[in-house]
């Protein structure tokens, strides 16, 4: 089916399934009950789960496939919000013509990076995409602030031109972001009982396009082209003396990811028109390799569980504070309650990240494959108390 | 004239922190093979190392003043540190003020514990792993420490003086028979110029004059051949990795006067830190060294006015621009060995 | 006037003559093999002929065209296939993936951008690579990973994997270092299987004589960077100069 075999076919189905009932799923407790803090099914949330799926997607087709680890993404992410922006700015407030400039123009200045960096591999590799991201960043916030605005970023205002749209709506206020006119911030509210489901018009374009990466992944993933990234991977030696030449493919491979990434940074913008330097720092490039190790580099699937998991636990355990914890705690011993709370609270709230940092650590330890091998395990742990299947298992399988 | 001796010396104080970072990171290289992406944390623990102590000689007990009234009328409650009660006022004031400089006592055996835990702990498993792994874990390690910090220091920046004869500036040109007020300089940049030109001396006198440093240095050069002759390397490489450990923390702690420790300091460093041991060239020590202060003296230059009406937003990224250039062109570093990590 | 043709070929490290005056001739659809003492400059040789190294003086043509100054993989789509000492293959990679990259490689060159289309559908490039593994006996372990393969599969599957490029010369640097006696012997008979089967010249450096004498049509001695004698196996046997400087030194 698509060009797919029956599994990568089925795997596609889930994710389509599970991304379109989002809002159900991810809301599967009653609005008004104490366990309502953990819905996650609001648009803005949502719509992160899946604009940084699409980002993590995109980056496990260099890191996962090639195993060139570039610290630099966030800078075509934060291109393509900049180019978005413009697009609204200048043509009119469809998100079509700015999700299609912020891929071409991440597309050309990863090709513009990716050629110079690519002179390199390993660790030299890492750190030349570093210092390119770093220079965007650093030139975003000074030289560069005609046109990112600097420190305020890059925001719509009522006299910019809009050829093809109107600056100012009739009653006078910045006009939003639509998909042939239909708002991207409108959201259709279903109440059923005690929940709340939330439709969200952006979240489903993210949504479609997502699955549109994923399914585009996979093709990748299956071709001979993937195929041969994963050779440069594993024995780039060997690579050579086949006759072939690894940096064209390493090339087309990370311009790839680079317009993935500037595909999610055209969505983040076409969700909340606003984009600033701070999207291409570093640390948001160091993200998107948390994101893509903890769910499994390399995997299909990894990388999307990945983004989702890191997304839903940054908002859940930013919100836990410590009244929370004591309620939580409370029908312990007073004693008791204050010593978890004093225990838990540097892991939640403000200390997400000091979690985050250690679940990194443990997994890159531990579990090199992430969430994906994690899953695998307990599964064969299951698989192997029936007798019958324990010689399949022991033949090792391609990764998903 | 002037002008280019007051840039020189404005490069100095930054370039002797990149090139104290720079060396600590080229030895866990060179010595270890791994690539540490939490020797930034070293950096930023240090400089808390430098807050801790002023905190403690700081803690204090309340009395109440009855000769004296605050605003409302009741009698004022003073604080007197413990180290004044101990040591009389003007001894006790003298501790305090001097901290920073104490604080290199106290936190040599902190570094050296972390280091040493973190190597046996984490690092050591780590040899075998592609330097991908490498760089991921301890990314993830500089993620924990610099959150551990946040969590007990808080987020804000935590202005730690100097001792009083050092803060304030000095005519230095005058000193060189230019004009007055040509070339002003805070004393304790001179200071820390001073003190990481001693530690890197230090660091090159302990490597080349010891037993110990010639087995590291022939460690470094060929570890097999080393381990052939039965002595045992491993050992001696986590005292290295120590030792690494203690000159980013001791170029924290006396880094805090200049700028008041945050947590994010120690990532903010490490990013231009690997850049100057890339453009140095990977495990040369003299190489990080030389490239520390080239770099911070180039950036420098960059910042003057006259260059940037030139070239706009040069001085925001000078560094990386060199380190674009000698990467593509001279992958080695400035100083580098042949065929070591060249690819 | 051979298919391979070193002539005065000089190469220096630093104060170190690795190769001095090196001439070779090797025939076509012959068996040559290079020996020598530790230390003669056969592996640096090699890398000269592969493109890994660029030698300070002298030519090396292939088919009448010189390889100097040719990346690896241009050298290697002249016709020249490489073995490496320990087995270089992709070991992420099922056996039939690492069969199947060299001929893809045969069939589009150097790069081809086919993302979209699924590898499962190339069929015509399975079968060939199916065959090949018939041919060496791999076909059981096919989806396999490469690298949990035994020293001398893996020996097995990177000959096959040069071979299905169909190369007119095959370099094998020490094929059976650190094997088996066992592994050895298949070996050996794989390459003589594969010169009576196929047009193919190869030249092979080596370290065990056994396997020297029972493959080489043509011996070249190396000593010290330069070549002492090139005969047949039967006169090198007896040739007083290769015993005292080689034979004699490792008494093979």
């Amino acid at each position: 089916m698509l060009g797919l075999n029956k599994r990568d076919f089925s795997l596609l189905l889930i994710v389509a399934i599970l991304a379109l009932c989002a809002p159900f799923l991810l809301n599967p407790f009653p609005a008004d009950s104490a366990m309502a803090q953990f819905n996650a099914g609001y648009p803005d949330l949502m719509q992160r789960f899946v604009i940084f799926g699409i980002f993590a997607i995109g980056f496990n087709i260099l890191f996962g496939l090639t195993g060139y680890l570039s610290f630099g993404h966030a800078a075509f992410l934060g291109v393509g919000s900049y180019s978005a922006v413009w697009m609204f700015k200048l043509l009119s407030m469809n998100v079509i013509p700015a999700i299609l400039l912020s891929v071409v123009v991440a597309g050309l200045f990863s090709l513009l990076i990716g050629f110079i960096s690519l002179r390199r591999s390993g660790i030299y590799f890492s750190i030349l995409t570093l210092a390119f991201a770093q220079m965007s960043f650093n030139l975003a916030y000074s030289v560069l602030t005609p046109i990112t605005n600097g420190e305020t970023g890059l925001q719509l205002t009522l006299d910019d031109p809009r050829i093809l749209g109107v600056s100012r709506t009739e009653d006078g206020s910045i006009p939003v972001t639509n998909f042939f006119g239909l708002e991207m911030r409108d959201t259709y509210e279903m109440i059923v009982g005690p929940w709340s489901f939330q439709f969200n018009n952006g979240y489903y374009l993210c949504a479609v396009l997502m699955l549109l990466s994923f399914y585009i992944a996979i093709r990748i993933f299956r071709s001979p082209f993937g195929m041969m990234l994963r050779a440069i991977k594993s024995n780039n030696t060997r690579m050579t003396y086949t006759g072939l030449n690894a940096r064209p493919y390493a090339l087309a491979a990370f311009v790839i990811s680079g317009m993935y990434a500037g595909l999610a940074g055209g969505l983040l913008a076409s969700m909340d028109p606003l984009a600033g330097a701070e999207r291409m720092q570093w640390t948001a490039s160091g993200e998107v390799v948390l994101m893509t190790i903890l769910g499994g580099a390399g995997t299909l699937i990894g990388p999307v569980l990945g983004a989702g998991f890191i997304k839903y636990f940054e908002n859940i355990f930013s919100k836990i504070n410590d009244s929370v914890l004591h309620s939580w705690f409370s029908f312990m011993p007073d004693g008791l309650e204050n010593l978890l709370v004093t225990l838990v609270h540097p892991f939640v709230g403000k200390g997400w990240h000091l979690t985050l940092g250690l679940l990194f650590m443990l997994v890159v330890i531990f579990l090199p494959g992430g969430l994906v091998e994690g899953g695998q395990r307990i599964a064969r742990l299951f698989r192997r108390k029936k007798p019958d299947d324990a010689k399949k298992s022991t033949q090792s399988t391609p990764a998903e | 004239m002037d002008a280019i001796i007051l840039q020189i010396l404005n490069g100095l104080d930054k370039g002797s922190a990149y090139a104290l970072i720079a060396l600590g990171l080229t030895l866990i290289f060179g010595t270890l093979g791994v690539v540490n992406f939490a020797h930034g944390a070293l950096f930023m623990i240090g400089a808390f190392c430098a807050v801790t102590l002023q905190r403690i000689f700081n803690i204090s007990y309340e009395t109440i003043d009855e000769s004296r009234t605050d605003f409302l009328g009741n009698p004022m409650t003073v604080k007197t540190p413990y180290i004044e009660h101990w040591f009389g006022p003007e001894m006790g004031g003298a501790i305090i003020d001097w901290s920073v400089p104490l604080a290199i006592l106290f936190s040599i055996p902190i570094m050296i514990s972390i280091g040493f835990i973190m190597e046996r702990g984490l690092i050591k498993h780590f040899y075998k792993r592609p330097h991908a792994d490498q760089i991921l874990v301890t990314f993830g390690l500089a993620i924990v420490l610099q959150e551990i910090i946040k969590y007990f220091y808080g987020a804000n920046p935590i202005p730690t003086g100097a001792p009083e004869v050092f803060r304030g500036s000095f005519d230095f040109g005058v000193m060189l028979g230019f004009d007055p007020n040509a070339i002003i300089y805070p004393y304790w940049r001179l200071v820390y110029f001073a003190f990481a030109a001693v530690i890197i001396g230090g660091v090159f006198a302990f490597l080349q004059f010891t037993t110990f440093g010639m087995v590291v240095r022939a460690g470094m050069a060929d570890r097999e051949t080393v381990q052939l002759l039965g002595i045992n390397i491993d050992k001696r490489f986590t005292i290295m990795f120590g030792i690494a450990a203690a000159v980013a923390g001791l170029a924290g702690v006396m880094y805090a006067p200049i700028n008041s420790p945050n947590y994010h300091m120690g990532m903010d460093f490490l990013v231009l830190s690997f850049v100057v041991v890339v453009v140095g060239g990977m495990g040369s020590l003299p190489g990080a060294v030389l490239a520390g202060f080239l770099l911070g003296v180039l950036e420098s230059f960059a910042s003057m006015n006259e260059i940037k009406s030139i070239l706009p937003g040069i001085d925001q990224i000078i560094i990386y621009l060199v380190a674009i250039i000698i990467l593509l062109t001279r992958p080695r570093g400035l100083m580098g060995r042949k065929g070591v990590m060249e690819d | 006037m051979g298919i391979l043709e070193v002539k005065n070929v000089n190469k220096r490290f630093g104060g170190l003559q690795a190769l001095g005056d090196v001439n070779l001739s090797v025939a076509e659809n012959t068996v040559h093999a290079i020996i020598g003492p530790n230390g003669a400059g056969k592996s640096t040789l090699l890398n000269c002929l592969i493109g890994k190294l660029i030698p300070d003086t002298g030519s090396v043509m292939f088919q009448g065209q010189s390889v100097l100054g040719r990346k690896p993989y241009e050298i290697n789509q002249m016709g020249i296939s490489r073995v490496f000492q320990t087995p270089e293959i992709f070991g992420d990679l099922t056996v039939l993936e690492n069969m199947m990259i060299p001929i893809f490689a045969k069939r589009d060159g150097v790069f081809r951008m086919h993302a979209l289309e699924s590898s499962h559908n190339e069929n015509e490039i399975i079968d060939q690579a199916e065959a090949m593994l018939e041919d060496l006996n791999l076909q059981d372990q096919r989806h396999m990973h490469s690298a949990s393969m035994s020293r001398g599969n893996k020996r097995r599957l990177e000959i096959g994997m040069c071979l299905a490029q169909t190369p007119k010369l095959l370099l094998l640097d020490e094929p059976t270092a650190g094997m088996a006696r066992a592994d050895t012997n298949n070996t050996i008979d794989l390459l003589k299987q594969i010169k009576d089967e196929r047009d193919i010249t190869i030249a092979i450096i080596e370290h065990d004589m056994h396997v020297v004498f029972s493959l080489a049509e043509r011996i070249t001695v190396l000593a010290q960077g330069s070549p002492l004698v090139e005969d047949t196996p039967e006169n090198i046997k007896g040739h007083p100069k290769v015993r005292e400087a080689y034979l004699g030194e490792t008494a093979a």
